[in-house]
């Protein structure tokens, strides 16, 4: 037995190894097996797919770096629920791709926005200049918002990698019809009309909980 | 979870604890042989290291986590499907951590309840609840210190769309009232001219001096006979109609603004403003009491 561990010590190319395995115990226990729960994999029955248009307000969502002061993600507390409404679970983000839970609240947390009784022009309001509805707010103004028409130009390709490759239940009608209203009631729709109803949809799959 | 993914998970938890126990035993015995040496053999630039046995306190540190992950694995779930003897789980515990606030604060509400609103504004504990809740559901609109916003009515002054007694109030927050004023500037003449002479007339229903002015005089006395229009609504006198919500235009209360530019923009484009229902998102109670803190901004208590 006798100083058995320098084979280890001296050897760098088996240290390493042996580190990984060590290190592979918390994430094969805690992480491989949820791969195969349900509770992960399986959508919640009243989570919808985004629509064309809350797709593209998510993208400018993460573009905006909304998820860096916001996050989606009620932890189970009763604080958090008071607050926000239903606690978050797995399956209300099966269809995320990347998921939006954020690590800092600089502002509240978003997950339940859309159940908010906040109308849309409020929300127009407050993203074009914050202080303007809350004097206390240090959120940035994002005024071009309304300015900029929404770039629809992959919109289609967004749609069919969701289908494809992640799985979302989009039928190819349902893209038809998505490009259809790109097409028509859409077609000058702005950034900040797209935002903001990726906002109202927050939490929607989450209704019956809340009330 | 499946019998398969929790043999899996136990499995890994014992070789792991095992693992750890196995590598203090085997760095714990060396021969006496090895002990007897006064140095490893190391030696880092001239630097020898001795050879000391592992330290007590952290030979027993080590033990005692063991230990510690044991009687865990025991109380709180972490093998697979063995739910712990305590039966902990997050929701349970969020449940019941629901369940005693409830406990504690129902009856407090309840109590409040059966306090009517204007006698309810005695009571600082009341409103201190209020307030609270008036912080976290009505401020985004309203503010902090409830005084409003552009579009968003300030609830501390006595100046009301919709009534400032007790039941209106529990009205508009429980059921939400939307306000709708169309764009008038088809009815009154199309023309940038006739929009900024009613502006004007509508600006000195509050200030009364302009018509001092010659060519301010010219535009309300152009644009009076066509406020009838306006009349369906805010009244032949411009003080209003509550029970529609339509505001009273010979105050100094405005909600848009009281600049020519805001009211020409009101009179072109018209206003929507929606005060959104609660009823679902609060408990009747909690309304009553948001209700008193409201009512407390304008209102005194009686003696």
């Amino acid at each position: 037995m006798s100083n058995a561990h320098e084979r280890v010590e001296k050897n760098v190319g088996l240290m390493i190894v042996l580190t990984l395995i060590a290190v592979s115990f918390g994430g094969l226990a805690e992480i491989v097996p949820l791969f195969w729960q349900k509770a992960t994999t399986e959508p919640l029955e009243s989570l919808e797919p985004y629509t064309a248009l809350e797709m593209e307000g998510r993208d400018i969502y993460i573009r905006e770096g909304c998820h860096v002061c916001h996050t989606q993600m009620v932890r189970p507390l009763r604080a958090e629920t008071e607050r926000y409404g239903a606690y978050s679970v797995a399956g209300e983000d099966v269809w995320e791709h990347p998921f939006l839970w954020g690590s800092k609240r600089t502002g509240p947390d978003l997950a339940r926005v859309g159940l908010r009784p906040i109308t849309e022009q409020w929300h127009r309001e407050h993203l074009r200049d914050p202080r303007q509805v809350v004097p206390e707010s240090n959120m940035p103004a994002y005024p071009w918002l309304q300015k900029n028409l929404v770039d629809w130009t992959t919109t289609e390709r967004k749609l069919r990698v969701f289908k494809d490759t992640f799985g979302v239940p989009y039928s190819d009608q349902d893209i038809a019809e998505q490009l259809n209203k790109i097409e028509g009631e859409w077609a000058n729709a702005t950034e900040e009309d797209a935002l903001v109803a990726y906002l109202l949809s927050l939490g929607q799959e989450r209704k019956e909980v809340a009330q | 979870m499946s019998d398969f993914w929790s043999w899996f998970i136990i499995i890994i938890v014992a070789i792991n604890l095992l693992g750890c126990a196995g590598l203090l035993l085997w760095n714990n015995q060396i021969s006496p042989e090895e002990a007897a040496k006064e140095t490893t053999g190391h030696s880092f630039d001239g630097i020898q290291e001795r050879n000391a046995p592992l330290p007590r306190w952290w030979l027993f540190l080590f033990i005692g986590t063991l230990i510690f992950a044991c009687v865990y694995l025991v109380l709180y779930p972490g093998l697979g499907k063995f739910p712990g003897v305590l039966n902990w789980s997050s929701t349970l515990q969020y449940e019941k951590e629901v369940a005693l606030v409830a406990r504690q604060t129902d009856p407090l509400f309840e109590q409040f309840a059966k306090v009517p609103v204007d006698e309810l504004i005695g009571y600082p504990e009341a409103l201190a609840v209020g307030g609270r809740l008036f912080a976290n559901n009505c401020a985004i609109c309203h503010g902090s210190d409830a005084r409003g916003a552009k579009g968003y009515p300030n609830l501390a002054d006595d100046d009301w769309l919709y009534g400032g007694e007790p039941k209106q109030i529990i009205t508009s927050i429980a059921q939400g009232r939307t306000g709708m004023m169309p764009p008038m500037a088809a009815a009154i003449g199309n023309t940038d001219k006739a929009v900024r002479d009613m502006a004007i007339y509508v600006q000195s229903l509050s200030r009364p001096d302009l018509a001092k002015d010659a060519e301010k005089a010219a535009a309300i006395e152009r644009a009076q006979p066509k406020f009838a229009i306006c009349a369906a609504c805010h009244g032949q006198d411009g003080k209003g109609i509550q029970a529609m919500g339509a505001p009273n235009l010979t105050d100094t209360t405005w909600l848009y603004g009281p600049r020519l530019e805001d009211i020409e923009t009101t009179i072109r484009e018209g206003r929507k403003g929606e005060m959104p229902k609660h009823e679902n998102l609060l408990s009747k109670e909690k309304i009553h009491v948001i209700a008193a803190y409201v009512y407390s901004l304008s209102n005194k208590p009686a003696p």
